[in-house]
């Protein structure tokens, strides 16, 4: 197990943002969770905690990119598509101007807080703003790509984090390329595209369909706009069905994305759909949580033997 | 002026003292929850419930009874408490609390637990859904009285104004706003974070009666709580003076204990301050 990935997120901030005075962290009484207090402390000049008030800090931060800041926007991602949304879709869609929503805590990871607290719409609901892009963080080693990745590209950013250690999917050597997916494992008969916590399930699914002869190929699609349509389309022209998984609702993210591409390619292959069924979740140990809901190598194997037709 | 006896109020210290002991000993078992502002808002909760309000665990849904909103939801577990202490639900249930399958949330939910009025948690709208309530019951010609509690910290949201607005436009005067009023948020002080500087003048600009008492004396509340509730023709709030973490020494006053996890030593600590038992 790695560091957390919120440690990670907060030592990236710090580390990049060092040497570049356009990076501006805000927080909406959060910072001890999100982390982002680590940039706090170090660059207190560039750090503003505005109290619980997240509609109030996502208006800010469009008044910092307007002067050619780079505000990095901080809560848990529920408020960030709730009561930071009339900003993300005026001063960020509209406008295009360079912000970047660090969502906390996506999907269940803040599982004993409860469904008050988790966040399964947030990659719909960015998704859907014109000019943003999404980003769903991996592992570790990604986490801190997504913070140097935002600060390369100039517009509007939704980037999904978590909360816990989450296990090592990258090592060293890994590279990432915006708006392209990653192709981790390769497999003739199923392509299991996936994002998240979900990458590393769909990694051990296939291990666990190889032992049944059937060999799947796992895409982690971090980025989920700009999506890679060139690889689903290909990856469409080998297989015999499509699994999407996410640690998010089945309607509209992830799987949403990645049937667009399908139905507007002609591509005619079968999608199964792995994710929370249109349900809230619950309260409990995230690891519990996510075997019954779903969201885990077991289903996606199941998933993938009912879609084969086994 | 109303007043409550002092066999009832020996009563309820004692309901509460337990209520501090259940709550610690069950967030040290399940490592975690928020210690810090369930034990701030434990007399307050005691009091509506056991007390004042006119609430009945055999039939939750009564169209009379006294709507109690948290609107600070994270103090979810003290509330399940004085809802147990109520009879809403058993006890033992309590043990459950942040587990799977569990009617006991981390965050108060109305379609799982019998006694919860509204789901809170995110914190700014509770406020307004008690307004709403309040307004319905009168166009009901309905006596039933609406309670909300707050957070300091929770006054950051700016809805929380809009909330104060309406109800002074409204006049509603069906409803009492009790502010647990511990000068501790999230990260830090209410200084520190966001000062929120002279809340009795800023309440009463937006056109509520302000009044306030010591959040952990019984007769305080149980007193203020009646003469904000006779207070006709505009809203009313009450700011209760508490101390984050009241009652564990090491919690006291400290935002480093809004929601963390309680170790061994600590356990151990808090139960010596609480006069409880760290085996039972
Ligand atoms: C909209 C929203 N933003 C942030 C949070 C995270 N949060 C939970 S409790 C809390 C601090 C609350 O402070 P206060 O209202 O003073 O509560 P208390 O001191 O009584 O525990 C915060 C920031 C939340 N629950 N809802
Ligand atoms: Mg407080």
């Amino acid at each position: 197990m790695a560091k957390t990935i919120r440690d990670v997120y907060g030592e990236s901030l710090v580390k990049y943002g060092a040497t570049d005075d356009r990076i501006i962290v805000l927080d909406a009484d959060v910072s001890n969770s999100t982390k982002s207090i680590i940039f706090g402390k170090e660059f207190p000049d560039r750090f503003f905690n505005v109290g619980i008030a997240e509609a109030n800090m996502a208006a800010m931060a469009a008044g910092f990119a307007a002067c050619g800041k780079i505000p990095f926007i901080n809560t848990f991602a529920t408020f960030l598509n709730t009561l930071g949304l009339l900003s993300a879709r005026i001063y960020g869609s509209y406008s295009n101007w360079n912000m970047k929503f660090m969502g906390a805590y996506g999907g269940v990871s803040d599982s004993f807080d409860g469904p008050t607290h988790h966040s399964i719409e947030d990659i719909t609901i960015f998704r859907s703003l014109p000019n943003f892009q999404v980003l769903v963080a991996t592992d570790a080693r990604h986490t801190a790509w997504l913070v140097k990745n935002a600060i390369d590209h100039d517009g509007p950013m939704y980037i999904r984090l978590s909360r816990n250690a989450v296990p090592d999917v990258y090592d060293d050597n890994a590279t990432f390329t915006p708006g392209k997916g990653n192709i981790l494992r390769e497999g003739d008969d199923v392509t299991i595209i996936a994002c998240g916590l979900m990458v590393k399930e769909a990694l051990d699914a296939a291990e666990t369909l190889a032992g049944q002869g059937i060999s799947a190929r796992v895409v982690d699609m971090f980025s989920i706009k700009p999506i890679d349509t060139q690889l689903i389309v290909d990856s469409a022209k080998k297989s015999k069905l499509i699994v999407t998984a996410e640690e998010h609702s089945i309607i509209g993210g992830l799987g949403g994305a990645v049937a667009e591409v399908l139905s507007a390619n002609g591509c005619g292959v079968k999608q199964a759909f792995v994710g929370l069924n249109d349900v809230h979740a619950e309260t409990g140990p995230t690891d519990t949580l996510m075997k019954k809901y779903g969201l885990s190598a077991e289903n996606i194997m199941t998933q993938t033997l009912k879609g084969l037709g086994r | 002026m109303a007043t409550i006896d002092k066999k009832r109020v020996e009563e309820l210290k004692e309901i509460c003292a337990e209520m501090r002991i259940d709550l610690i000993k069950q967030l040290h078992k399940i490592q975690t929850g928020h210690p810090g502002g369930s034990l701030s808002v434990c007399e307050i909760l005691a009091l509506l419930y056991l007390e004042i309000a006119n609430v009945d665990a055999k039939n939750p849904k009564c169209p009379n009874r006294d709507r109690i909103v948290l609107t600070k939801g994270h103090a979810a577990p003290m509330l399940y408490l004085a809802l147990a202490k109520a009879g809403f639900i058993p006890k033992e249930e309590f043990a459950t609390l942040r587990q799977l399958n569990s009617r006991l949330q981390g965050h108060p939910c109305p379609k799982t637990t019998p006694g919860v009025e509204t789901a809170s948690g995110p914190m700014g709208i509770g406020l307004s859904a008690a307004i709403g309530m309040a307004l319905a019951l009168k166009l009901d010609k309905n006596p039933a009285k609406v309670y909300a509690i707050m957070g300091d910290g929770e006054l950051n949201e700016g809805t929380v104004w809009e909330a104060c607005m309406s109800a002074a436009k409204y006049a509603v005067d069906n409803l009492t706003v009790i502010v647990d009023l511990n000068g501790v948020q999230l990260d830090g002080t209410n200084d520190e974070i966001m000062p929120m500087l002279n809340l009795e003048a800023k309440f009463a600009a937006f056109g509520f009666e302000v009044l306030s008492c010591d959040g952990h004396d019984i007769v305080d509340i149980y007193e203020t709580i009646h003469k904000a509730n006779a207070i006709k023709g505009k809203p009313c709030v009450i700011l209760a003076n508490t101390v984050k973490g009241k009652g564990v020494s090491f919690m006291e006053g400290k935002n480093s204990w809004h929601g963390a996890p309680i170790g061994a030593a600590e356990f151990a600590q808090a139960m010596k301050d609480l006069g409880g038992d760290i085996d039972g």
